[in-house]
């Protein structure tokens, strides 16, 4: 956090996100939020609450329940001068708009020769253990991050949910945005009052160590925290890093990181196969092979559909505990 | 009202430079100068020079991969058409695009697209733009009656008619989704779509292109007055095969269906002979568009040909802004 702040406050993911979309409301008249129930209702996660009332029903656009409508609109809408943030609902939904984000929003500048631009945000939400069951419970960010043409944003903080927020309404490409749903409350964390934005591509050491890099993204990060914690109590000092987006990715700081510990580990909530921590996991091989004492392990959700039983739903995502013992045998503690 | 000579001039100029354009693009396919294939729009003239004829500079439209047509109606230039078939540097997209991408910001083009129906949001979204900025602009969204099948077009169609917005969609019924006639893939009646959504549509003859250039200025203007989207049911016929190499037809449909399209329901043919016999224009006027067109299609064609392609380097570039 820039030393400079003038007033920091303690405020929750959901309070920060909703504050960098009303700033930048107020700032540009270009930038309007459009989804189902963003309106009065605030989202279902009452993210948006107050933002209608300041607004207005012009800027903050209730939508028939119709993704791909809506998304394709908001490609069109930001194509020819506006910058339209596009509120998904649950990230599960992100089936419906497929076509809409990879064949049209992702490639137009490219097919265009670089004459057509697409500044469009489409919020998407992620997290499981909120009992939703298979279909509103899934962490889909890999899809997007596997496109060329997109940029792909997993904040973990409120700091960094504001400041990417501001940096992803401010992009001429279209951005992805996840945000967790659980860390909406729960997660909360100091933001300062003045006007900032965090770069793409930037990632941050959210904990410095010694002994073992804990990769995590977004939920995952404080599941990574909450380990290092655990591992500090058997000696064991942990260096927690946090991509921030997936694409682009700095992988100059997480193979600096691994080069620096010698042993890493990367932490997803996506599906483990075919996801995120494989990709980040290579980067690290390929970039710290002969820094590393043995192979970067990963965790990730379960290869099954979400279910709904807290006593099955548990078992599907990465604990603390599962980071704190792969930790522990990989530090041989 | 009809309307003054050198518009309907221009129409049939237009037509003619589309025609004699799609005859080049075949004739590159067949000498092996042109990468991949194209959709050509031989046949259906008259719906894209009758509707972008009722349109400004800056009002916008989205095509489809039978593009061709709609592109040089809103203005393109043959050259870097051609020189963008060919996948060279100079054409409209760096090369990048090719046939089924021409995009073209200068001309309100939003770009061709080959998802069938993958336009109806962009269009929809480009009219959302024109009534939030109160810029005056309608947008017009091309798609064949393959489209009908595709669930974004309605969803399109609920949010432009809930809101107002000036886009108007227009189906180009050629009869044929690439191999299959559209009774075998389109229940119920097309204009009962629309109008389950309360939005005005109408059936046009799509090879008469000043019934087609009447149906769309109506629409057009009204969508400009604030008063909302339309739906235009193009009926036409696409006289090649569903891309330059479909030659053997007979399979889906008959070749005397063809000759009866081609030699009766021409629509630079039915064009020629109105002019001819209201005084619009004499023969000769005619012929000399034609000589102009055709030297000016050759010389874009040896442009295209005679530059060069894009340096490999150049790959990885656009694809961020
Ligand atoms: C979503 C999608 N499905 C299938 C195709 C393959 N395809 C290309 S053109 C075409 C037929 C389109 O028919 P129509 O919309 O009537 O247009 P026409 O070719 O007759 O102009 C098909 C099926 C595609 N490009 N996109």
């Amino acid at each position: 956090m820039p030393e400079t702040a003038t007033s920091v406050r303690e405020i929750s993911f959901g309070e920060a996100i909703r504050e960098a979309l009303a700033e930048e409301l107020r700032r540009d008249k270009t930038v309007l939020l459009m989804g189902e129930d963003v309106a009065e209702a605030g989202t279902t996660f009452k993210v948006l609450k107050g933002l209608v009332e300041e607004f207005g029903t012009d800027r903050i656009i209730d939508t028939p329940i119709s993704e791909a409508g809506f998304a394709g609109l908001g490609v069109g809408a930001a194509m020819t001068g506006l910058r339209p943030v596009i509120d998904l609902m649950f990230g599960d939904f992100l089936t419906l708009v497929m076509d809409q984000l990879v064949n049209q929003a992702a490639k137009i500048h490219y097919m265009s020769g670089g004459k057509w631009k697409v500044p469009m945000v489409l919020r998407a939400t992620m997290g499981a253990t909120r009992r939703s069951a298979a279909q509103h419970s899934q962490s889909l960010h890999a899809w997007p991050s596997h496109v060329p043409g997109l940029k792909v944003v997993i904040p973990s903080t409120p700091y960094d949910a504001k400041g990417l927020m501001k940096t992803a309404i401010r992009d001429d490409n279209p951005v992805v945005f996840f945000e967790d749903k659980i860390s909406y409350t729960k997660v909360k964390g100091p933001v300062p009052d003045e006007d900032y934005a965090i770069p793409f591509g930037v990632a941050d050491v959210k904990r410095e160590g010694r002994d073992i890099t804990l990769v995590g993204t977004s939920s995952m990060v404080q599941v990574a925290l909450g380990a290092a914690a655990m591992l500090e109590d058997i000696g064991i000092s942990a260096e927690v890093v946090d991509p921030r987006t997936t694409w682009p990715l700095d992988e100059k700081t997480l193979v600096e990181s691994a080069k620096k510990t010698s042993r890493a580990m990367v932490i997803d909530e996506g599906y483990f196969r075919y996801g995120v921590t494989g990709e980040i996991a290579s980067v690290i091989q390929e970039g710290a092979f002969y820094d590393l004492d043995g192979p970067v392990r990963r965790l990730g959700a379960m290869h099954v559909p979400i279910p709904f039983s807290p006593s099955l739903e548990d078992v599907t995502v990465p604990t603390e505990r599962d980071v704190f013992e792969l930790a522990r045998k990989m530090c041989n503690k | 009202m009809t309307p003054p000579t050198d518009k309907l001039i221009q129409m049939y100029r237009q037509m003619l430079a589309i025609r004699l354009f799609e005859e080049r693009v075949n004739d590159l396919y067949t000498r092996a100068l042109m990468p991949g294939l194209a959709h050509l729009y031989i046949g259906e003239e008259a719906v894209a020079v009758g509707i972008c004829a009722a349109l400004t500079n800056e009002d916008y439209i989205t095509s489809t991969h039978r593009g061709h047509g709609h592109c040089l109606a809103k203005g393109a230039s043959p050259r870097l058409m051609f020189a963008e078939l060919l996948g060279k540097e100079a054409g409209y997209c760096k090369g990048k695009g090719g046939s089924m991408h021409i995009a073209d910001p200068a001309t309100g083009n939003l770009g061709a697209n080959a998802i069938v129906g993958g336009s109806a949001g962009i269009a929809t979204g480009a009219a959302f733009s024109a009534k939030y900025l109160k810029n005056n602009r309608v947008v017009v969204c091309f798609f064949g009656e393959g489209a009908l099948g595709q669930g974004l077009l309605y969803e399109e169609m609920n949010l432009a008619q809930l809101w107002k917005l000036p886009v108007i969609f227009a189906c180009e019924n050629n009869m044929y989704n690439e191999y299959t006639h559209f009774s075998e893939t389109t229940a119920g009646d097309i204009l009962g779509r629309p109008a389950a959504f309360g939005i005005a549509a109408e059936a046009v003859d799509g090879q008469d292109v000043r019934a087609v250039h009447a149906a769309a200025t109506t629409y057009v203007e009204r969508a400009r007055r604030g008063e909302g989207p339309a739906f235009l049911l193009l009926n036409t016929y696409r006289y090649r095969g569903h891309h330059v190499g479909d030659i053997a037809r007979e399979y889906y449909r008959p070749k005397q269906e063809e000759q009866h399209w081609s030699s009766t329901r021409d629509p630079i043919m039915l064009m020629s002979s109105w002019l001819l016999e209201q005084k619009h224009a004499d023969q000769a006027t005619l012929e000399a568009i034609q000589a102009e067109l055709t030297s000016e299609m050759d010389a874009a064609v040896d442009f295209a040909v005679n530059s060069p392609y894009p340096d490999p380097d150049k790959v990885g570039q656009d694809v961020y802004a």
